[in-house]
């Protein structure tokens, strides 16, 4: 009981909330540079555009297809030789984004895919371009579907960053091995503490995923 | 590059085996597990719901490197001794079990609630229906997102790094910071997961344009 | 349609950005190193942040803290001056050679060996600490020597050159490398292994808060730590040396052996001072 009591000290709990905003702050960050990035691949690789759209669905394929912790490591160590030497939390945003980007890409492209094929047609029709028809009939449709699919990416993308301790970046998982290198008796409390605490954010987010869902149904 | 290859040829092909091996485990028993705590979420008792549900929940919302450190630190501590390998394959099995859940149970909601009934006063008690009407036709739902799940085994199995299980990443950490080679060994790393990764993907692509 | 195209834009000059601060720099061999540092008054360092006595973080205020630390701040200000600042970049054993060869850090101050096989890739300052490697067991272990490692499982850190040691002296002996020392402790308590081995001095460390743990048998080896620096940088390696001894005259550096090693049960700081 008293390991308990002295693991919880505010001074480690403190510690451990810095890391959770750390987690926080990089999941954020990412998630919006991803949806951004992730949407306009999508829309490409949807659109057909002659070589185009081949060769970015294939880099697509190979980063999604690939470990993240092997992006952390290629954005860390790799980069540098193009000049560009990121510190560990932009080197954790920029490898969440490339990778994210490419899942959400993914997602984007299915969901447009099911919106009906006809009302592009149709849109076309009109007199609208294809970008018109695009930004204005098919995407707003595509995103309502995707929503669960997007929050499901975000949760992922949370409980991703705790890999980006491999390169000492200070999230949450990399804060409390620092508190259980502390002291021994410390272990079992502050995994309890680590995984209340990505609990709690994530599935916060589901349950707003199936309030959103449910409203719009 | 292509000596650093050759140098290391034993350490990268026995990491890609054990990567492959712990990926097949922990599909197999993530199945099996999976597949159980969906027909709890179901069942008419209350209780068994629940604990359907938490676990469900509760490993769908923790990041998988906790669950496998877990295992690796504080289970030999306290329970019984494992290796980092069968550590690591618990966890990743835990994580997709959870996964694996949520599609047979969306599977199991999806066989007309109808038949569940014309079973029971056929005279069949709740599990034999289960067993025999409900879960072959939920099954076809589960079967083809496998593939999907297979790859995300795969790429989630180099979490076996953190706790020295041998596969593919750890013996690429270990040569790459022997030669001092980082990134041309990463590379190689790469190739290796993604001579499994990519034709799985690109089948699922193909199965899901020929079902659409 | 505007907002498509203003999206559109943000995201050219994002990336325009990204290429453009990619070829800004120079390649890092036609730099010198202490002359852009002696501009911006500030040498960055790799430090360790897992290392209790040598460079472990402090959860109080989430600073590194250790022998490290103080000898890395006191070479700043020899050969910057008074007013220059160190700045500290956590690594481990696997990241600090990649990084500073990238240039992320201009020096590696972090328990690492002067070997010959690293020297292939970066040179080394004098030796600024005398280490040698040992073991961690529990109180009741069966390993006396590291020859009784034999048929043993033993747990080291990726990248430290510790691990290619004991297979020198053990060759039967089974090895784990974990990420980092905190996971290696961890692992060794539940007992994934049966020995942790590394240098006597982070072993030190470790077992102060560790009780039922102690180091066995004498240092096998001899570790002579030196600070890394990147080939081609002989301005700035002379710069170190000098600097280190003058903070070996002047007093400051047993002044900082005492402070950090002056009161460790099984380690004997009066063997590592220096005059």
């Amino acid at each position: 009981m008293q390991n308990w009591i002295d693991a919880y000290s505010w001074i480690n709990i403190r510690f451990l909330l810095q890391g959770l905003s750390v987690t926080i702050l990089i999941s954020v960050i990412s998630v919006v540079l991803s949806f951004i990035f992730g949407s306009v691949l999508g829309i490409v690789r949807y659109s057909k555009i002659p070589y185009l759209s081949k060769i970015i669905g294939f880099i697509i394929d190979v980063i999604r297809n690939l470990p993240l912790l092997l992006i952390i490591f290629f954005v860390y160590f790799g980069l540098p030789a193009f000049g560009f030497k990121p510190d560990t939390i932009p080197a954790a945003i920029l490898a969440m984004t490339v990778f994210e980007s490419m899942m959400i890409a993914e997602i984007i492209r299915s969901g447009i895919m099911a919106v009906d094929i006809g009302q592009m047609e149709a849109s076309r029709a009109m007199g609208m371009t294809f970008t018109q028809a695009m930004w204005h009939v098919v995407l707003p449709q595509a995103y309502k579907k995707m929503i669960p699919a997007l929050v499901s990416q975000f949760i992922s993308l949370i409980k991703d960053t705790s890999l980006a301790t491999i390169i000492v970046v200070p999230e949450l998982m990399q804060h409390g091995q620092v508190v259980y290198g502390q002291d021994p008796n410390y272990i079992i409390p502050v995994f309890v503490a680590m995984a209340l605490m990505y609990f709690v954010v994530c599935y916060a987010l589901s349950l707003l995923s199936k309030y959103i869902d449910h409203r719009m149904a | 590059m292509i000596n650093l290859l050759s140098s290391n040829w034993h350490a990268f092909i026995s990491g890609f085996g054990w990567t492959l091996l712990s990926s097949v485990l922990a599909l197999f028993f993530s199945l099996i597990i999976g597949s159980l705590f969906a027909i709890l979420e179901v069942v008419p008792s209350k209780i068994l719901r629940i604990i359907g549900n938490v676990y469900v929940e509760v490993f769908r919302n923790i990041p998988l490197l906790v669950i496998t450190m877990f295992f690796y630190l504080v289970i030999p501590l306290y329970v019984v001794k494992i290796n980092g390998f069968t550590a690591g394959t618990i966890g990743l099995t835990i994580y997709t079990s959870a996964f694996i859940a949520e599609t047979v149970r969306a599977g199991i909601n999806s066989v007309d609630i109808g038949q569940m009934e014309a079973a029971r006063s056929q005279g069949m008690t709740f599990w034999q229906a289960m067993r025999y009407i409900v879960l072959p036709q939920a099954f076809k739902y589960v079967i083809p997102p496998l593939g999907n799940q297979f790859v995300n085994l795969v790429k989630n199995s180099s979490v076996l790094a953190f706790v020295a299980g041998f596969d593919l990443m750890y013996q690429g950490n270990a040569i790459a910071s022997q030669t001092f080679e980082t990134v041309n060994t990463y590379i190689i790393v790469g190739l290796f997961y993604l001579v499994i990764t990519l034709p799985i993907s690109y089948y699922m692509q193909h199965l899901e344009r020929k079902l659409a | 349609m505007k907002r498509l195209k203003y999206l559109m834009l943000m995201i050219t000059s994002l990336l325009l950005l990204l290429t453009l601060s990619a070829c800004g720099s120079k390649p890092l061999s036609s730099q010198n190193i202490l002359e852009n540092d002696k501009q911006s008054k500030t040498i960055t360092w790799g430090v360790k942040a897992d290392t209790k006595l040598l460079g472990l973080i402090d959860v109080k205020d989430g600073k590194e803290k250790g022998f490290e630390i103080d000898l890395a701040t006191a070479l700043t200000k020899k050969m910057l001056g008074k007013d220059a600042k160190a700045k500290f970049v956590t690594v481990t054993s696997q990241s600090r050679i990649p990084l500073l060869k990238n240039g992320n850090i201009d020096a590696i101050i972090a328990t690492m060996t002067i070997t010959p096989e690293r020297l292939k890739t970066i040179d080394f300052s004098d030796s600024y600490f005398d280490a040698g490697q040992s073991l961690l067991v529990k109180d009741d272990s069966s390993v006396k020597k590291v020859e009784d490692l034999n048929n043993k499982t033993i747990i080291g850190v990726v990248g430290s050159n510790s691990v290619e040691n004991v297979k020198k002296f053990a060759p039967k002996a089974q090895v784990l490398q974990l990420p980092d020392y905190a996971q290696a402790l961890t692992a060794l308590k539940s007992g994934q292994g049966d020995a942790l081995t590394t240098d006597n001095v982070i072993l030190a460390g470790m077992a102060v808060n560790n009780p039922g743990y102690k180091l066995q048998g004498k240092a096998f080896t001899t570790e002579p730590y030196g600070i890394g620096i990147n080939k081609g940088q002989d301005d700035f390696r002379k710069a170190v040396n000098k600097a280190l001894k003058e903070v070996q005259q002047d007093g400051t550096y047993n002044k900082l052996i005492v402070k950090w090693f002056g009161n460790v049960p099984g380690f004997n700081y009066k063997e590592v001072l220096r005059k």
